[in-house]
């Protein structure tokens, strides 16, 4: 019988990444309910030292698999490693980030393990011994509720910044696994050819705590720069409306609305947003939303907490000195 | 260089969601458009086949409906269609569309498999990949710059805070995120010549696929809509002295700076 809540740990330079200890907070909830252990799987190379904090943070034992060949992820060989582990082992539950590695490898291995998948989950609750999982549909515009009723495992990817981890707790110990590691160069088809890193200190736009977002009030790619200058003072990262990426003044990848990113940051700064469905679509679930704009009418206002409508230009600078200053003060 | 093109009809990205009275979805007066990530699919499918020339398939399942997506894909160049519609197709999950595809794709001969990497409306992002998996084939994820040459693709795609460039031999799976191209419009001579392009149209039957086959393994149980937030606090005053306020609002009120 499948028995287990297992969770799969995602780290980065040497680190275990903040969506872990997330994903071990839902995990203990559920076992809470269910009585059963929660493990997290933990592939890498050289990453025998990050078992501690994952038993700190609420896993009862971790599958370790520590091997060159894991070094970088690829889809064959870890999802090769997590389907066979999980054939094997009959974990009922198996909960991943959903970030670009969680999403890649989820689908995969439930296709492998031929059971469902509930992909960018924002909530869970345990009724009558029924796993139910919340999940945006069209972007946020609306929310499902879906149950997987009988394939097992349930699997499922959560979306960064929906749980709390837990308080870690010391002298909680994990029980290491050491998970043999039988992948043959012919189980590998994707090459790694190239890595090339963003050089920014700046937050993940979809794990990120405070966003600075500029849409096409913006007028020019130059002036991203005033929102940079208030993004490092919050330590917040920079977003854009689809007028500032199709305008070509921002790269794609900082775009957030319905055919970008979605967030859900605890602050949203719009700036020069006039907050369309699409964009709307893709940031309205954030916990506080300040948007300054000097059209009054803008839909960005019917979604905002704080509103200041006013020229960005004369508002964001002083905003970003205010903020340096109150900070520095704390 | 024979490519296939998965292609999914969805609501138009401005559509107001609405629920209707026995709690679903509301379909009623909604614009249909082709999934946006999948027209970055179509439009690189195009280009290849301007490349290094060959024949672009697009593969569409769903309600009747469907048909303008693919006649519109035909419209920006592709070469023929394949479309499933089928009532017993209603209910099914990813799982079940996966499975479908690949019944279709097991009968037709090709070297590459475009998609988009999500659909706007469920965002769920696995059909394709499911895909993958059931043929047993590599792919690349979220890609932003691909180049085909002697049997294996080269792509560029998205990572958390960068960006890899990976490849795999072909055939293969490839899912588009904006950035990869632009997709084009259909001209007036690509919809007259799009009339005469083959559409074939299968239902489960013919798939030899039965409903107990596509069973779904993940079940929607109920919908609901985003509760209206009140309404916010418009702060008073000049530049200066708003973002003060403000400042001290997010520090005091909210407690999140």
């Amino acid at each position: 019988m499948a028995k287990g809540i297992w969770i799969f740990a995602e780290h980065r330079e040497g680190k275990i990444k903040k969506l872990t200890y997330e994903l071990l907070s839902a995990g203990r909830k559920i076992a809470e309910k269910t009585g059963e252990e929660v493990s997290a799987l933990l592939f890498g190379k050289g990453i025998s030292g990050l078992v501690d904090s994952l038993g700190k943070y609420g896993a009862d034992k971790v599958y370790l698999a520590d091997n060159e060949k894991l070094a970088k992820y690829t889809t064959d060989f870890y999802g090769k490693m997590l389907s066979e582990l999980a054939k094997k082992n009959q974990p009922s539950v198996i909960l991943l980030g959903c970030t670009v590695l969680g999403r890649d490898l989820a689908a995969r291995v439930a296709q492998k393990l031929n059971t469902g998948l509930i992909s960018d989950s924002i909530g869970l609750e345990l009724n009558n011994g029924q796993l139910t999982f919340v999940r945006p549909i069209y972007a946020g515009k609306a929310f499902a509720k879906v149950v997987c009723p009988e394939a097992r495992p349930i699997m499922a990817t959560i979306r960064p910044n929906v749980f709390v981890p837990g308080q870690p707790q010391a002298g909680r110990r994990a029980e290491v696994v050491t998970v043999p590691v039988n992948l043959e160069k012919s189980d590998l088809r994707q090459i790694i050819k190239d890595v090339i890193m963003r050089s920014s200190t700046r937050p993940e736009l979809t794990e990120a705590k405070i966003i600075v977002s500029g849409g096409r009030g913006m007028k020019g790619p130059e002036n991203f720069k005033i929102l940079e200058e208030l993004a490092d003072v919050l330590g917040a990262a920079v977003g854009a409306s689809r007028a500032a990426v199709d305008s070509g003044w921002i790269d794609h990848s900082f775009q957030v609305g319905q055919t970008g990113k979605t967030v859900a940051p605890t602050l949203y700064i719009a700036c020069g947003i006039s907050g369309s469905t699409m964009h709307l679509a893709g940031m309205s679930s954030s916990k506080y939303i300040v948007a300054i704009n000097n059209d009054p009418d803008a839909n960005i206002f019917k979604v905002a907490d704080y509103g200041i409508v006013g020229d960005l230009f004369e508002v964001v600078p002083v905003l970003t000195e205010e903020c340096k200053k109150l900070l520095a003060t704390q | 260089m024979k490519i296939a093109v998965l292609l999914k009809q969805t609501f138009d990205t401005e559509a107001i969601i609405s629920l209707d009275s026995n709690g679903q979805i509301n379909r009623q007066g909604i614009n249909l458009i082709i999934n946006p990530y999948d027209e970055f699919a179509i439009e690189e499918a195009l280009r290849i086949k301007e490349k290094h020339g060959g024949e672009v398939t697009i593969i569409s399942v769903g309600p009747p409906e469907i048909q303008d997506a693919v006649f519109q894909a035909l419209a920006m160049g592709a070469d023929k269609a394949v479309m499933v519609t089928d009532d017993a197709l209603a209910g099914t999950d990813e799982y079940g569309i996966a499975l479908v595809i690949s019944k279709v794709l097991g009968n037709q001969e090709f070297d590459l498999l475009l998609s988009g990497w999500r659909a706007i409306d469920d965002g769920s992002a696995q059909v394709a990949l499911r895909v993958a998996e059931i043929l047993g084939l590599p792919h690349v994820n979220v890609v932003t710059r691909l180049e085909i040459e002697e049997g294996k693709a080269t792509a560029t795609r998205e990572i958390e805070g960068g960006y890899e460039v990976i490849e795999v031999p072909l055939p293969a799976l490839i899912t588009a995120q904006k950035g990869l191209n632009e997709p084009r419009y259909p001209t007036m001579k690509g919809i007259m010549q799009a009339r005469k392009k083959p559409i074939k149209k299968l239902s489960l039957d013919e798939l030899g696929l039965d409903t107990a086959k596509i069973h779904p393994k993940v079940k929607t149980t109920s919908y609901f809509l985003p509760t209206p937030k009140p309404e916010g606090k418009i702060i008073p005053g000049g530049p200066a002295e708003a973002a003060r306020e403000l400042c001290r609002l997010m520090r005091e009120e909210a407690k999140v700076i």
